[in-house]
C-alpha cells in the first residue's frame, strides 16, 4: 500500500484531548486515528466513530450455534440413530437445551473473537506502524491525515494552539504488513520524518 | 439548579385515573366475596381467596423489589442510581400499605378461614397420618406460618423504612465528613435489608405462602424463581415510573442512559427467571418421578397448558428477541411496551403459580382476577404518586449524584 503523509499531534491529558478532536474536527481535517493508553470513556462519540457491528454478528453467531446444535441432534436421535434412554420421546427437546445454549455461546464467543481480532487487525507477524512509542504509556496521540492541499506547518501550529505538547509529520504506512516487531531494527520511527 | 424541577405534583389525571382503577378493583373484589367467596362451595371460596392471594403476594413483592434495588445498588457502591433513586423509594413505600393487606388475607386464610382447600397442611388428621406431610410438620405449621409471616412483613416494612428516612438526609448540605458517615450508614442499613430480604424472599417466604399449597411437592427452586419473577416486575415498574415522570418534564439528570441500565436489568433478569424455571422443569421432567411431576401435570398436560407456556413466551421469548439490541433498551417506546409485557406476564405466571394448584381442573382466570389486579394496580398508581410528591424527586447533596449525572454506558 502506498505510503501517506500524516500530522501526529500529542497530549498531556484528557482534559485537552477532547477540546482538541472537537477542534480538529470542526476545522475539517481527517483524524486517522487516536492513540490512548487506556480506554477513554466517550471518545469514539467525540471522534464521530461509527457503533461497532461486533453484537450483531455475535447474535448470528449465536443462532447459527443454536440451529447446528437443534439440527445435528434431532437428525441423529430421530432419523439416523434412535434410542430409547429413560423412556423418553426421541425428540426430547428439554433434554438437549443445555447443548444447544452451550453451542450458542461457544459460536458467539469464538466468532466475535474472531471477528474483534479482524476488526482490529490483529494476529501473530502483522505489523503496523507505531506513531509514538509513548502512546502505550502516558501520551495521548492524536494521527490526522493530510492531503495535497493541507498546509502542514498551518496544521502543527494549530495542534500547538489546541493544546498539543508535540507535534511531528511523519510519513507511514496506514495499514498493515507481515513482519516481527523483535526482527526489524527501526522498532518504532522507522518511517523518513519529513523536514 | 434553578432550573430543574425538583419538586413532583400529582397530576389530576393521575389521581382521576388511580382512584377510578381502586373503585373498579373494589367494586369486582366486593361482588367476588358476595359470589364466590361467601358461597357455601369450599372450592369457589379457594378461588376467590386464592385470588386474592396472588395478586396481594405479587404487588407486595414488585414493590419491595424496589428496595432490594436500592439496596443492592447502595451496597455495590452504584451511583448510577441515584438520580433517579427516589422513584423506587416511592414505589417501596407501597409495602406499608400492600404489606398488612397480604398480612391480612393470609392470616384470613390460615387462621381464620382454616382453609384446607388451599393449604392442606392445615388440616390435623391428615399432618398426623400422611407420612411425607409429617416430616415437614416443623416447617408447615400455623404457629410458624403466622409468626414467621408477621416478622417477614414487619421487617420489611420497618428496615425499608430507614432506608427512606437515611435518604431524606441527602436534601441538606452535607461536609465531607458527613458523606462519609452518611455512605457508611446507608451501606449498613442497606446490609441489613438484604440479608432480611435473602432470608425471606430468596428462601422461606415463597416456600411457605405459595409452594406449601402442593403441601407434598416441593423444589428448591421455587423461592429463586419467585424471586426472579417480582425483581424483573420490579425493575419494570421502576421504568414505567422514570418514563412517566420524565414524559412530565421532572428528572432532567436521567436520561437514556440510564434507562439503558435498566433496560439491562429488565432483560438481564428475564433470562435468569427462564434460567430458573428450565431448571425446575427439566429436572423434574427427566426424573419423572410421580411425587415431583405432579405439579407440572396439570400445568402442561391439563387446563393451563395455553398459560404455561404463553408464559414462557411473553417472560422470555419476547425479551430475549426485542430487549437484546442496545438501541432497544434506550428506546422510550419500547421500554415502556416491553415492561407493561413483562409485568402481565409475571402476574399471568403467579396465577398459574397459586390458582394451578388452587383450581386444577378450571382455569378461573376472569373479571374476579383483573378486577383485582385494577384494585393493587390503583393503589400503586395513587400511593406511588404521593408519596413522589412528598420528598423532592433528585437527592440535591448525595454524595454519589455528580457520578449518575455523567453515568455513561
Amino acid at each position: 500500500m502506498a505510503k501517506k503523509k500524516f500530522v501526529v499531534g500529542c497530549f498531556d491529558t484528557e482534559d485537552t484531548l477532547f477540546p482538541a478532536v472537537k477542534k480538529v474536527r470542526m476545522a475539517g481535517y481527517k483524524i486517522h486515528d487516536v492513540y490512548t493508553p487506556f480506554p477513554v470513556h466517550g471518545l469514539d462519540h467525540a471522534m464521530g466513530l461509527r457503533e461497532t457491528s461486533l453484537h450483531t454478528a455475535g447474535f448470528i453467531y449465536g443462532i447459527t450455534g443454536t440451529t447446528t446444535a437443534v439440527s445435528c441432534i434431532s437428525w441423529i436421535f430421530t432419523k439416523d440413530w434412535p434410542l430409547n434412554i429413560g423412556g423418553k420421546p426421541h425428540f426430547a427437546l428439554p433434554a438437549w437445551i443445555p447443548i444447544c445454549f452451550e453451542l450458542t455461546v461457544l459460536f458467539a464467543a469464538v466468532g466475535m473473537v474472531l471477528t474483534f481480532c479482524y476488526l482490529c487487525q490483529l494476529a501473530p507477524f502483522v505489523k503496523k506502524h507505531h506513531f509514538h512509542a509513548r502512546a502505550t504509556d502516558d501520551l495521548f496521540v492524536m494521527v490526522i491525515e493530510t492531503t495535497d492541499k493541507t498546509n502542514v506547518d498551518d496544521l502543527k501550529a494549530f495542534l500547538a494552539n489546541s493544546g498539543a505538547v508535540e507535534t511531528d509529520v511523519q510519513v507511514a504506512e496506514p495499514g498493515w504488513w507481515l513482519g516481527r516487531y523483535d526482527r526489524e531494527q527501526e522498532l518504532i520511527r522507522e518511517t523518513a520524518v519529513a523536514h | 439548579m434553578a432550573s430543574i424541577k425538583t419538586q413532583f405534583e400529582v397530576p389530576a389525571k393521575m389521581k382521576t385515573w388511580s382512584l377510578g382503577l381502586i373503585i373498579l378493583g373494589a367494586i369486582a373484589v366486593i361482588a367476588g366475596l358476595v359470589t364466590k367467596g361467601m358461597s357455601k362451595d369450599e372450592h369457589e371460596q379457594a378461588v376467590f381467596w386464592g385470588t386474592l392471594m396472588y395478586n396481594s403476594i405479587f404487588f407486595t413483592l414488585i414493590c419491595n423489589a424496589s428496595m432490594f434495588f436500592i439496596c443492592v445498588t447502595t451496597l455495590a457502591w452504584g451511583g448510577w442510581q441515584t438520580s433517579f433513586r427516589r422513584v423506587p423509594e416511592a414505589i417501596s413505600t407501597l409495602v406499608m400499605i400492600l404489606g398488612p393487606i397480604t398480612l391480612l388475607i393470609l392470616v384470613y386464610v390460615a387462621a381464620i378461614g382454616h382453609n384446607h382447600h388451599i393449604y392442606h397442611w392445615l388440616d390435623k388428621n391428615v399432618m398426623e397420618t400422611d407420612p411425607i406431610l409429617k416430616g415437614k410438620v416443623g416447617f408447615l405449621n400455623l404457629n410458624f406460618y403466622l409468626v414467621w409471616s408477621v416478622l417477614t412483613i414487619g421487617l420489611w416494612m420497618l428496615l425499608g423504612a430507614r432506608m427512606r428516612k437515611l435518604s431524606s438526609e441527602a436534601d441538606s448540605e452535607m461536609s465531607l465528613e458527613q458523606g462519609k458517615s452518611y455512605i457508611w450508614r446507608n451501606t449498613v442499613n442497606a446490609a441489613l435489608f438484604i440479608v432480611w430480604f435473602a432470608l425471606t424472599v430468596g428462601s422461606t417466604v415463597p416456600w411457605l405462602w405459595m409452594m406449601s399449597i402442593d403441601a407434598h411437592w416441593y423444589s428448591t427452586m421455587y423461592s429463586w424463581y419467585t424471586f426472579a419473577s417480582s425483581f424483573v416486575s420490579g425493575m419494570s415498574l421502576i421504568a414505567l415510573f422514570v418514563i412517566y415522570l420524565k414524559n412530565k418534564g421532572y428528572l432532567e439528570y436521567t436520561n437514556e442512559e440510564h434507562l439503558h441500565d435498566i433496560g439491562k436489568f429488565m432483560f438481564a433478569f428475564s433470562v435468569f427467571w427462564t434460567y430458573l424455571w428450565f431448571s425446575q422443569y427439566m429436572l423434574i421432567w427427566y426424573a419423572n418421578i410421580p411425587e415431583e411431576t405432579v405439579y407440572f401435570k396439570h400445568r402442561v398436560q391439563g387446563p393451563y397448558k395455553g398459560i404455561f407456556f404463553l408464559n414462557l413466551i411473553i417472560n422470555f421469548i419476547a425479551p430475549l428477541l426485542i430487549l437484546i439490541k442496545r438501541s432497544a433498551k434506550r428506546n422510550y417506546t419500547l421500554v415502556t411496551f416491553m415492561a407493561v409485557l413483562i409485568i402481565f406476564g409475571h402476574w399471568i405466571d403467579f396465577y398459574q403459580m397459586v390458582m394451578g394448584s388452587v383450581s386444577k381442573e378450571h382455569v378461573t382466570l376472569g373479571w374476579l382476577d383483573f378486577g383485582t389486579a385494577a384494585l393493587f394496580i390503583g393503589l400503586i398508581i395513587y400511593f406511588t404518586g404521593n408519596a413522589l410528591a412528598k420528598k423532592p424527586l433528585i437527592p440535591k447533596y448525595h454524595p454519589f449524584l455528580k457520578e449518575s449525572i455523567i453515568h455513561h454506558t
